[in-house]
Order: structure tokens, then C-alpha cells, then sequence
């Protein structure tokens, strides 16, 4: 087949060089990690103790938690409220701190929160949201003392039941540092950028409408510090995102809501959204109370409709017409990479193979079961493929084809953490796009009800003037720079006991993995 | 443009308190009385809604559970006196198949009668037992080449009910034989009879409006029949009569009027369709085939019988081979009896309608998908009414929901607007399949995915062979 395509041709275009000059200055972001302590004052711990009315306020317990759970302050008379997160749970028990042990009037005791049972669902496990929240405080990953279980959700397929088969010691003794997490986005050699980003990851498309400006602002940071992209989602280009150009990929939707010559050109990659992993089939859709007075101007739209934008583009019923597409936005922009963003169908191998035809430099996958700020639950759990298979058919689909090396295989879909991205890269994918996990590093807990009324009461994927003042883009892009560290730190661990140097070398490793519901193999002690 | 395919819906409250998954517990011992407490801050207003909920009890019979899970006022409470608890009355409703979230938006959506939406991705399992072991495909993303692009306003749900011979034969220039008869309904969806123990008496007069207004059809077994009301003349288009074994042959002009009928699947079948044809030829028999262990080979049998022309494939409530052990799944079974039909190159001699454990829209397409024409389902439409699947009216004692006191313009309000809702899905999902007719739906295996063979060809060649757990 690879044959029977197209030569490739670099468009000769009229288009005068300076209009893709980039004319505001960009914001610079430091690489920094400091704590970005929780927003609440009450954190959800896994384990909390409870003192009883035997408390005899000796301050004991005060003094030897070396965490600082009880807090005894001077002058007072009683304790405050205890900081319960920070408590290590049972693992303390061997310590000789013990708190519960060491009071002297047996007033302590420890229970596992029963909030725990009513926080996050299958794929997003309490201990997964705890243990996302813990790293986006700190920059790293929790350490195993708390015994947060947060490598894999419980939803019982895919990721969930892959584990990676390490050696019992590296085969070559490798530093942190001489590891290199970064990826190369142009495989084409046509003559556009050489774009290479720091971590196998950018986040995803959330757009202004579906999230706050606050969000989308803190993710731009965090981009710029991991030299990685955000992406505007396909509610527009909001000028404050301006000085973020350079990170920012903007996406051609459907609905073509907000897309103007002039925002194409500000970017280094545009991102062609064909479909959603969360509704296939379906076109975007943004309630009727999302859409506020500068929602409405963002998309040069009627406020308090709702908006759909409709599947799939209607200009494209072939190959050709893909590639008419891809062509037109690299004339628009002749220095940008092209996206092509698609979600699972049976024929996802053809699709994958047809983008890379059209001319595109990445080949998206979103599965069926990633994030979104509304969709029909029946879209949502039935349609399309998960993305474990996808990856893996189209994998061996491009190689088989001859053309894996000349196209970037990102996916997505329900990756959660550092983990979930290994996996994806050892199934076949060249890096990843991470869309929940940032969301959840500023304090979301998937209720789920992004949707209804004026949206997120956590003040994430909200528009409403009120509800999004909860957290400042400062706090926002430390948690998410703290969050991506963690996840890079994770990374790099797992590349260090298979002895690589480079996160391309774990790309389509199938045989470093194995699946717990086969035969191939048993789990080895991690 | 034809009239187009519309259920008139308006919202109908529920009559009972709402049952929601979460609930706040609230230590007030402790607490500060700050003048700027977190439940004032509640985005959803659930506290002051749950004061004049309180205020306007009759009895204490239920507690509030209608927080929506932000933990928002447990994160900011001064005192860190609230928490969130799982609440046990939701936890307990339904069973193992018809899950506490089936059960929910059901209610919901036979309140609302719109699709259910949320944000924030998708949160259950990877896979399932059942209709959960499958997912529906999507047309081709850069070659949507199916039924090309279309709005969905141009998406038919109609379906036959009867024979649809492959040939007509001539003779002399006229057709030697007339055209069997058929039955249109505009989707594909008939309401089966709820199983023995959930027939509460005041159902019935509620089921035929809830037919005659959405143009399907409700099957009635004889016995009941008098429960229905004295008025059935005008509903009879929309009601099929159940005749089982003992039942007597029905009065002719009920057959007359009626254009479906369905009788049991005894020796006596063969006797019983040219009885009733005789009286009136026009109409449709369907005979029910239960899916025991000899099932699935008694329906292949029948439907190459000339006498059978429509065949019921009845599972039992949770979908299962009825008195089995190891039950085969009914969207299995009927895909094999399907498979076994096409071969012979009969497919379309007989109309499948399929039921049994039919609890969401999403499974009316999936058995469609796996060979049904149509499907047919009862508990839903029970549930619509709050019901909670308690089972206390199996056995004998009163409804907890008190079914037995709805009003007519409740009942049907509520089960039109679940009926709305799952058609509006079922049009979203083939919107996305790219599929216009739900004719060609059926049987259409290249629109689905089956867990099985996605896990072969993916992991199976990576990982060696399943392990059966
Ligand atoms: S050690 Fe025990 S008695 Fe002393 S302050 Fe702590 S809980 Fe109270
Ligand atoms: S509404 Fe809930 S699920 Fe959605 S972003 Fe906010 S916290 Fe997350
Ligand atoms: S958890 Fe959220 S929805 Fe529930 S009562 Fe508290 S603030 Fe309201
Ligand atoms: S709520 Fe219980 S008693 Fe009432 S109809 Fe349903 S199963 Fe029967």
C-alpha cells in the first residue's frame, strides 16, 4: 500500500514568511517545584484518627508524629483540627511513633476513611485521586509508606490488568539523568520543524466554554516548563493564550467554532479533530448554560444556546479530501506540524493509515474511554474501542505498512498516570495526550457534574464568574508542573530498571509486558 | 418530508423522595455555628432544599440523598464535621443485573425523557457479562461511506413484524399469492408482559395508552385481558393477545381488530395459526419460544415451519438461558439462532423479536446488532414508576413504592417518557454507527465489537491464550 501514496510534496506557497512571525513575546516558565498545598481546608485522607473522649490533652501524641498529623498548638487548650492527610496509615505501626500505641490513655485510633467508598469510580480509584493530589502537592511520587495502590485503577481490562515484567536488576546501571524522556514530533522530513518535546506527553484539548480560563492558563504553564503543548480545545483562541503560542496547539474542529487564518498561523502544530474518543460519532456539544456572554463572543455564537458541532466534517468523504484539508492549513501556516486527531472504530488501522497519507505528521488515537466535559452516557461506555487495542492494531498496522517511523502515534483516552503512558508507549505509541490527571492535580474529584448547571462546583470546568475564582493560575500551574514532575520522576524509574536510555527505546516492547487474564507469564515481584 | 417519528413527552416528577447515591452525614456536635458555614456555599443548594424537603414531610419515611458527590462543603467545613457516606437505600436497590444505576436513570429518565448526560469521562468497568461484552462501532471517520452523511432527523427506527418472502411468485402476470401480512411499528420496541409476580392489577389500563400513544405494541397475555378495561376497541391496533396452551380461542372481533397475536410454543402451534388466520387472515402470528436449554434448537425448527412467520425469543429477566446452570447470554443465543437462520438462507421467512434482561436503550441496539429484529421489554417500564425491583409483590405483599395507587396521567407519563428517551438514544448511537434504517441494523456485525474477538486479536497474539476466570 505504502506505495500506491502519494509522493510526498512540500507545497510551494506565495505566503510571505512574516506572517508567521510570532509577535507577542513569550512567557517564560520555570521548570520549579515547590509545594502547592491542597486549596481545601479539610483534605480527604485514606486513614483518619479518631481521639476519644479518654484524650487526657497530655500533648504526647503531638510531639511524636514526626508527620505533624495532631496539632497541639501552644497557648490552647484543645487540639485543632488534625492535619489527617499527612498521617502514613497502618505502615506507622512499625515505626516506634505510633501514635495510636504510644498514648498514654489508649484515646487514639485508626480507621480507614469511609469517605473512600463514595470517592471516584473504577477507572479513577480514591487511591488514584489521593495519590494524583499527593504528587501535584509535592513534585514527586507519594511515597510507599502511605500505600496509596495508584499504578493501576480497577476496572478490571486493559491497563488495569497490564503489568510491566522488569529484569530482577537493570542489564546497564543508568542514572536519572542519563535518561532521555523527550520526543521527536516531525518524522516526516519534509522540511517542516524538527518539534521535540521534553516529556512523551502534551495535554489535551479543553476548551474555553468546557473549562475556565484559570485552567486552560495553568496548563499553558505547565506546558511551557516541560517544553511540551497544550491545546486550545475547539472553543477558540483566547488572547491571553498569547503568550503561550509556542506551546499551544489549536484545534480545527467540526464546528469550526472560533478557527481564523490568523490563529492558525500562531501555532507550531494544528490539530485536526475528527472525532472524540468520549463521543465517536457524535459531534462536540456545549450546554446551553455554558454558554455565557464571552463564551458566546469566543465562538462568535448566541449565548444560552447550545452548541453542536456536528460529525464529521462534512467536506471530507475521502482520502483525498483528507488530504485537501491537511493541505490547506500547511498553507496557511507553512511552519506548523499537522494533527490529525481520530477516535477507535474497527477500521482505526485504515484511519491511521489514511492520515498519515494525508499528510499528517501525528496520528491521534482518542479511545472510548477518556475524559470529556459533557457526552451521552451511552456514547460515552458504547462506542468505539477502548484505546489498548487501538495502539496496538495500528502499531503493527503502520509497520506492517512500512510507514511506522514516518508518523507520530499519539494516544489517548483514559491514560491516568505515568504508568498508563508507559503502557501506552510499550503497546506502540510513540507519547501520549493527558487531559484528566491535569484536572484532577487542581482538585477534581469526577463527580462527573461538569455538565449540569453553571458547571464544576470546584471550579474547574466552569465558566460562571463566581465558581472559577477558587484558585489562582499560579497555584493551578504548580500543581500541574508538580503533577507532570511526578510523572517524569515515575518514568524515568521505570526506563532506569529496564536499562534505557531513551523513552523511544520502550516504544512497542509488547514483550516487556504481560496481562494478567493470559498465560503468558506470572507476575514478578516489582 | 413525511411526518416524522415523535413521542410527545413533558417532565413528570417522581412522587417518591429521590434516592441518590451520596449523602451527607453531619456530626453537629461540634459544631461552630460560623456565620459563613459551607452549606451555604453548596453550589447545588442541596442543604436548603433538604430544610424544605424536611418541612414538608408526612411521614418520615425516607431519608435526603440528593447531594451531588462534589465534596466541596466536607473539604471547607471550619470543623471538618462533614462527611460523605454511601447511602445503603441506594445501595440496596434492584440486584446483581439490574444495578443500582440501571435503576437510577431509568427513574431519571422516565422524569425527564431526555438522554442522560455527564461530563468527566467514563467511570465503570473496561468490560462485562452480558451486553456489556460488546460495544457498537462508528461509521468510518475520514470515509463515512455507509448511508453517506445525514442528519438525524432523516434516521428511521420503523420496523415489520411478519414474513418478508425473498421472491413473489407469478402466475399469469398477477402475484400467484398475496403479500403476507405485516406489522409497522415506528420503533423497534414491543412492550412484553411483565413477568407473573410484578402483574399488579392497575398496569394494565395504563400500558395500552402508553402503546396506542407511542404507536408500538403491548402483548397482553388472555388471562389479564379483562384487566385492561372495557374501553380496549380503540387500542386494539396496539395490543397483541398472549394465548397460552389452555387459553380459549378468542372472540372474533378482538382478532379482527387486533394485527398481532402470540401464542405459546406447544404441539398445538401449527393448529392454533390457521385457526386464527382463518377468523382473520390479515393478522400476525408470533409464536414464544422460551429460551431453555432446548431453545435455541426448537427456534431454529420452528422458523422453518411455512406456518411461523414472527418467533419470540424469551430469556429470562436477567437474560439468561432460562433453568441453566451455566446460562448462555440472550444476545448470544439469539445471535445463534440468527447465524443458524441466515445460513440457511431463510433469515427473513420470520421476524425475531428478542427479550429478557433488555434494561437499557443501549441493549435494544446491541440485540439488534447481534441479529433481533426487534426486542422486547417489560421491567424498565415498571421501574419507570419507581419501582425498585423489591420484589415484596412477588410475594404477596404490598408495593413499598405503591405502585397500586399511581394515577393514569403518572404511569403513562413516566413510561412515554422512558420509551422518548431510549428512542432518542437509540437514534444517537446509530447516528454515530452511520447507519439510517434500523432494518439494516439488524445483524449488522460489522458495526459492533465484540470483547472476545478484540481481545484475541489484540492481546491474544501478545499474550498467549485467555485464562478462563
Ligand atoms: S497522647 Fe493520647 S491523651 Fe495525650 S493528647 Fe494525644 S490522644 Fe490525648
Ligand atoms: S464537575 Fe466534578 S468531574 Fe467535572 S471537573 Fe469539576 S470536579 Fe471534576
Ligand atoms: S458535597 Fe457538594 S453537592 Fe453535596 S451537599 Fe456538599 S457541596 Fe452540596
Ligand atoms: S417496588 Fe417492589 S413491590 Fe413494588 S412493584 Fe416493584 S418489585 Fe413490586
Amino acid at each position: 500500500m505504502a506505495s500506491s501514496l502519494v509522493p510526498e510534496k512540500i507545497i510551494k506557497e506565495g505566503l510571505p514568511d512574516s506572517t508567521l512571525e510570532t509577535v507577542v513575546p513569550q512567557a517564560e516558565v520555570q521548570r520549579v517545584i515547590k509545594p502547592a498545598p491542597p486549596r481545601y481546608r479539610n483534605e480527604i485522607a485514606k486513614y483518619i484518627i479518631r481521639r476519644s473522649a479518654d484524650c487526657k490533652l497530655c500533648g504526647k501524641c503531638a510531639e511524636i508524629c514526626p508527620q505533624g498529623v495532631h496539632v497541639f498548638k501552644p497557648g490552647y487548650k484543645y487540639f485543632a483540627a488534625p492535619h489527617q492527610s499527612v498521617c502514613i496509615g497502618p505502615a506507622c505501626k512499625d515505626t516506634g511513633h505510633y501514635c495510636v500505641d504510644l498514648c498514654p490513655n489508649k484515646a487514639l485510633r485508626m480507621v480507614e476513611n469511609p469517605m473512600m467508598r463514595v470517592l471516584g469510580d473504577y477507572r479513577w480509584t480514591p487511591d488514584l485521586i489521593l495519590a494524583t493530589w499527593k504528587m501535584a502537592e509535592t513534585g514527586a511520587p507519594p511515597p510507599p509508606d502511605y500505600g496509596y495502590e495508584y499504578e493501576c485503577g480497577n476496572s478490571g481490562g486493559g491497563f488495569d490488568r497490564i503489568r510491566f515484567k522488569f529484569p530482577a536488576s537493570p542489564p546497564l546501571e543508568l542514572g536519572p539523568d542519563d535518561i532521555d524522556t523527550s520526543l521527536q514530533l516531525n518524522r516526516r522530513n519534509d522540511g517542516r520543524p524538527q518539534i521535540k518535546i521534553d516529556v512523551p506527553w502534551y495535554g489535551g484539548g479543553m476548551s474555553y466554554g468546557s473549562v475556565s480560563n484559570v485552567t486552560q492558563l495553568s496548563k499553558a504553564r505547565a506546558a511551557v516548563a516541560f517544553n511540551t503543548f497544550t491545546c486550545t480545545g475547539e472553543g477558540g483562541y483566547m488572547e491571553r493564550l498569547r503568550p503561550y503560542d509556542d506551546h499551544t496547539i489549536t484545534q480545527v474542529a467540526t464546528g469550526l467554532f472560533g478557527v481564523r487564518e490568523e490563529t492558525i498561523q500562531r501555532v507550531r502544530i494544528v490539530e485536526f479533530k475528527y472525532a472524540q474518543g468520549a463521543k465517536p460519532g457524535l459531534g462536540g456539544h456545549l450546554l446551553a448554560d455554558k454558554v455565557t456572554p464571552s463564551v458566546a463572543r469566543m465562538r462568535e455564537t448566541v449565548t444560552g444556546i447550545s452548541l453542536f458541532s456536528p460529525f464529521p466534517f462534512h467536506s471530507v468523504y475521502s482520502i483525498e479530501d483528507h488530504k485537501k484539508h491537511m493541505d490547506w492549513i500547511k498553507h496557511i501556516n507553512r511552519h506548523a506540524l499537522v494533527s490529525a486527531k481520530v477516535s477507535t472504530p474497527s477500521d482505526v488501522d485504515m484511519v491511521a493509515v489514511g492520515s498519515y497519507s494525508a499528510g499528517a505528521h501525528i496520528v491521534h488515537l482518542d479511545g472510548g474511554y477518556g475524559g470529556t466535559g459533557a457526552a451521552p452516557d451511552i456514547a460515552k461506555k458504547n462506542i468505539a474501542m477502548p484505546i489498548e487495542y487501538a495502539i496496538i492494531k495500528v502499531h503493527d498496522f503502520l509497520t506492517r505498512e512500512g510507514v511506522r517511523d514516518r508518523i507520530t502515534l499519539i494516544a489517548s483516552g483514559g491514560l491516568r498516570n505515568a504508568h498508563d503512558i508507559a503502557k501506552a508507549i510499550a503497546l506502540g505509541a510513540d507519547g501520549v495526550v493527558v487531559g484528566t490527571g491535569e484536572l484532577v492535580a487542581l482538585g477534581c474529584l469526577r463527580c462527573a457534574r461538569c455538565e449540569s448547571g453553571r458547571g464544576c462546583p470546584r471550579g474547574i470546568a466552569t465558566t460562571d464568574a463566581e465558581l472559577q475564582g477558587q484558585y489562582t493560575v499560579e497555584w493551578g500551574s504548580q500543581r500541574i508542573i508538580n503533577l507532570y514532575n511526578a510523572w517524569r520522576i515515575e518514568l524515568v524509574e521505570i526506563l532506569r530498571r529496564f536499562g534505557m536510555r531513551r523513552v523511544s527505546e520502550l516504544r512497542g516492547r509488547t514483550d516487556l509486558l504481560m496481562h494478567l487474564d493470559y498465560s503468558n507469564d506470572t507476575e514478578q515481584a516489582r | 418530508m413525511p411526518d416524522k417519528y415523535h413521542i410527545k413527552t413533558q417532565p413528570i416528577p417522581p412522587r417518591r423522595p429521590r434516592i441518590g447515591k451520596v449523602g451527607v452525614v453531619d456530626w453537629r456536635e461540634d459544631c461552630a455555628n460560623c456565620h459563613n458555614c459551607v452549606k451555604k456555599a453548596c453550589v447545588f443548594d442541596r442543604y436548603r432544599e433538604e430544610m424544605s424537603y424536611i418541612r414538608g414531610l408526612r411521614e418520615m419515611d425516607a431519608v435526603f440523598f440528593q447531594c451531588m458527590g462534589c465534596f466541596s462543603c466536607v473539604q471547607q467545613c471550619t470543623k471538618g464535621l462533614l462527611a460523605l457516606s454511601a447511602n445503603p437505600v441506594y445501595e440496596r436497590l434492584g440486584n446483581t443485573y439490574w444495578t443500582p444505576q440501571i435503576i437510577e436513570t431509568t427513574w431519571t429518565q422516565a422524569e425527564s425523557a431526555k438522554i442522560p448526560v455527564s461530563g468527566a469521562g467514563y467511570r465503570g468497568r473496561f468490560s462485562g457479562p452480558g451486553f456489556d461484552s460488546m460495544w457498537t462501532d462508528m461509521s468510518e471517520i475520514v470515509r463515512p461511506t455507509r448511508d453517506g452523511i445525514h442528519g438525524r432527523e432523516y434516521i428511521s427506527t420503523a420496523v415489520d413484524i411478519g414474513r418478508k418472502p425473498a421472491l413473489l411468485h407469478f402466475d399469469a402476470g398477477n402475484a400467484a399469492s398475496g403479500l403476507p401480512p405485516l406489522v409497522d411499528i415506528p420503533m423497534p420496541m414491543i412492550i412484553d408482559m411483565l413477568p407473573r409476580g410484578y402483574r399488579l392489577p392497575n398496569l394494565l389500563p395504563v400500558i395500552k395508552i402508553v402503546a396506542a400513544q407511542t404507536g408500538i405494541i403491548a402483548v397482553i397475555d388472555s388471562k389479564d385481558w379483562q384487566l385492561a378495561g372495557n374501553d380496549l376497541d380503540q387500542y386494539l391496533p396496539n395490543l397483541a393477545m398472549y394465548l397460552d396452551t389452555s387459553a380459549p380461542l378468542p372472540g372474533r372481533e378482538l382478532l379482527i381488530g387486533m394485527r398481532l397475536v402470540e401464542i405459546s410454543d406447544d404441539g398445538n402451534a401449527e393448529r392454533r395459526v390457521h385457526e386464527l388466520k382463518q377468523i382473520n387472515p390479515g393478522i400476525v402470528v408470533a409464536v414464544r419460544v422460551e429460551l431453555d436449554s432446548g431453545g435455541i434448537e426448537r427456534a431454529v425448527e420452528y422458523a422453518r415451519q411455512p406456518f411461523v412467520e414472527v418467533l419470540h425469543l424469551v430469556a429470562d429477566d436477567n437474560g439468561n438461558e432460562i433453568g441453566e446452570k451455566k446460562p448462555r447470554f440472550i444476545k448470544d443465543m439469539v445471535r445463534s439462532v440468527h447465524n443458524s437462520l441466515v445460513e440457511s438462507g431463510i433469515r427473513n421467512e420470520v421476524t425475531l423479536m428478542a427479550g429478557g434482561g433488555i434494561a437499557l436503550a443501549e441493549h435494544m441496539a446491541k440485540q439488534i446488532l447481534c441479529g433481533a429484529d426487534l426486542v422486547t421489554v417489560n421491567l424498565p417500564l415498571l421501574i419507570a414508576l419507581e419501582c425498585t425491583l423489591c420484589r415484596d409483590c412477588n410475594d404477596g405483599l404490598s408495593c413499598p413504592a405503591k405502585i397500586g395507587e399511581i394515577d393514569i396521567k403518572y404511569g403513562v407519563g413516566r413510561m412515554t417518557n422512558l420509551i422518548a428517551a431510549w428512542h432518542d438514544q437509540l437514534i444517537e448511537v446509530m447516528g454515530a454507527m452511520g447507519i439510517r434504517e434500523v432494518r439494516r441494523l439488524r445483524g449488522e456485525v460489522g458495526r459492533a465489537l465484540f470483547f472476545e474477538d478484540l481481545e484475541e486479536a489484540t492481546f491474544g497474539k501478545l499474550f498467549g491464550s485467555r485464562k478462563n476466570n
